[in-house]
């Protein structure tokens, strides 16, 4: 038992971001190519979701393309600054539940398979935008 | 064959009136959690593993929504076979109420002693409240609390055995926390479990004993890893009491892979070591469980 624990942590250690270049997750995402069809992908499968496209009825769709493959490009990375609006301004008032943000986790999840993306880099795009949670549902 | 119908009857009897007294707008694919983060239902009818709790509550329904779950599993060792089947219901992502009813094959053991009965059936009554977190999302684990009230039907052996009591409650803490990404890019769950029991072999073997009838802390624990968001594999420990001087009783352990081919189904397959019970030794083989989400 003792053993296996210590392997885990070992294991879990190596997983650390602080130990791959800057870009990994960009280049693993697919580059900016593999942004931009993961955000198109994402918005498709909104579109089709009965669960939360109400959320996005009144958005300026293009807008709201450009500044996700920023924030994505970003967060993982990439050659590229988020000039959007903060989370909390862009989601006041509109009532995003647990369901929802999960709704949504599971579209991008869907673009992202769609797009090849390994189960690895997936899993590491999820675990940079989890920590914004807070600052979109229940405003 | 009586039990059976009886236990199932009684299992879908909950389902049903769960499901339609709340009236399930949503299905479980559109519900809120995502896949796989109800777990499976461990062998007393709350959402876990196959033989320990997890935090999560059963099913898929996140805050303001409602989650069902009905499973079968069957136990396999060298001299027992214990076959369960029950169901839960959750709210809100806050609480879950489950039923189970275990049914332990015993042929061995009662052909050595020389008695009749060769099955002993309990039921098992559960109730689970998320107290803080989120299994993914806070920094936290998330804390559930839950008891399970546990009535043995056949105490003639469990009696024989030196068991005091025929029924009797579990108390427990369970803390789950999942890590996106925190093994080599998969995704990583630890969970704890903290039992304050009396039982005898799950309360199978009654309640209390002769060597100690007090209700003792055992800890329980699992660990597993998501090879990607259907499939998944771990390992489960849970520590027993030792209450009867008439055998001693051992840890189990498992070794489980389990499979979210969608939001409706789940399979769990495990490789388990019981340990001794009741006098026969090292009682090995394989588990498996197959559960519905609604």
């Amino acid at each position: 038992m003792r053993r296996f624990l210590l392997a885990a942590a070992i294991i879990c250690c190596s997983g650390c971001a602080s130990l791959q270049s800057q870009d990994q997750l960009y280049r693993d995402l697919g580059g900016q190519r593999g942004v931009e069809n993961i955000v198109d992908g994402l918005l498709d499968n909104i579109a089709a979701d009965d669960r939360i496209f109400d959320q996005f009825k009144e958005a300026d769709i293009d807008r709201l393309r450009s500044k996700l493959i920023e924030q994505i490009c970003a967060i993982s990375g990439g050659p590229c600054t988020y000039s959007g609006d903060s989370m909390e301004k862009s989601h006041d008032g509109k009532h995003i539940t647990e369901a929802h943000f999960n709704a949504l986790v599971e579209d991008l999840i869907l673009a992202m398979e769609k797009e090849r993306v390994p189960v690895a880099a997936q899993n590491r795009l999820l675990a940079e935008l989890a920590p914004m949670r807070p600052q979109i549902i229940n405003r | 064959m009586k039990a059976w119908v009886r236990g199932i009857g009684k299992a879908i009897g909950l389902l049903i009136a769960a499901t339609t007294d709340f009236a399930l707008a949503e299905g479980s694919a559109t519900q809120g959690r995502l896949l796989a983060t109800g777990g499976g239902s461990q062998i007393e009818g709350t959402a876990g593993g196959g033989i320990v709790p997890l935090a999560v509550l059963s099913g898929y329904g996140d805050v303001g929504q409602q989650g069902a779950t009905a499973f079968v599993s069957r136990v396999q060792v060298d001299d027992y076979r214990l076959d369960v089947f029950g169901a839960a219901w959750s709210w809100n992502n806050r609480v879950e109420v489950s039923v189970a009813r275990q049914e332990l094959y015993l042929n061995t053991l009662a052909t050595a002693l020389g008695v009749p009965d060769d099955t002993i059936a309990q039921n098992i009554f559960g109730a689970k409240v998320r107290l803080y977190g989120d299994l993914i999302y806070s920094a936290w684990p998330q804390l559930s609390a839950g008891v399970q009230y546990k009535v043995n039907e056949d105490f003639y052996i469990p009696a024989a055995a030196g068991a005091r009591d025929d029924r009797d409650w579990d108390a427990y803490l369970a803390a789950t926390k999942l890590f996106l990404g925190g093994a080599l890019g998969h995704n990583v769950w630890l969970n704890g479990v903290a039992r304050a029991t009396r039982a005898n072999q799950g309360g199978l073997v009654g309640f209390g004993g002769d060597n100690n009838s007090d209700r003792e802390i055992v800890y329980e624990g699992s660990i597993g890893v998501f090879l990607n968001r259907h499939w998944a594999a771990g390992i489960e420990y849970r520590q027993k009491p030792d209450n009867l001087s008439f055998a001693p009783e051992g840890d189990w352990r498992d070794v489980f892979v389990a499979w979210f081919p969608n939001k409706q189904w789940s399979l769990i397959g495990a490789w388990v070591d019981l340990g001794d019970i009741a006098t026969l030794e090292d009682q090995r083989g394989w588990y498996v469980s197959v559960q519905g989400s609604f």
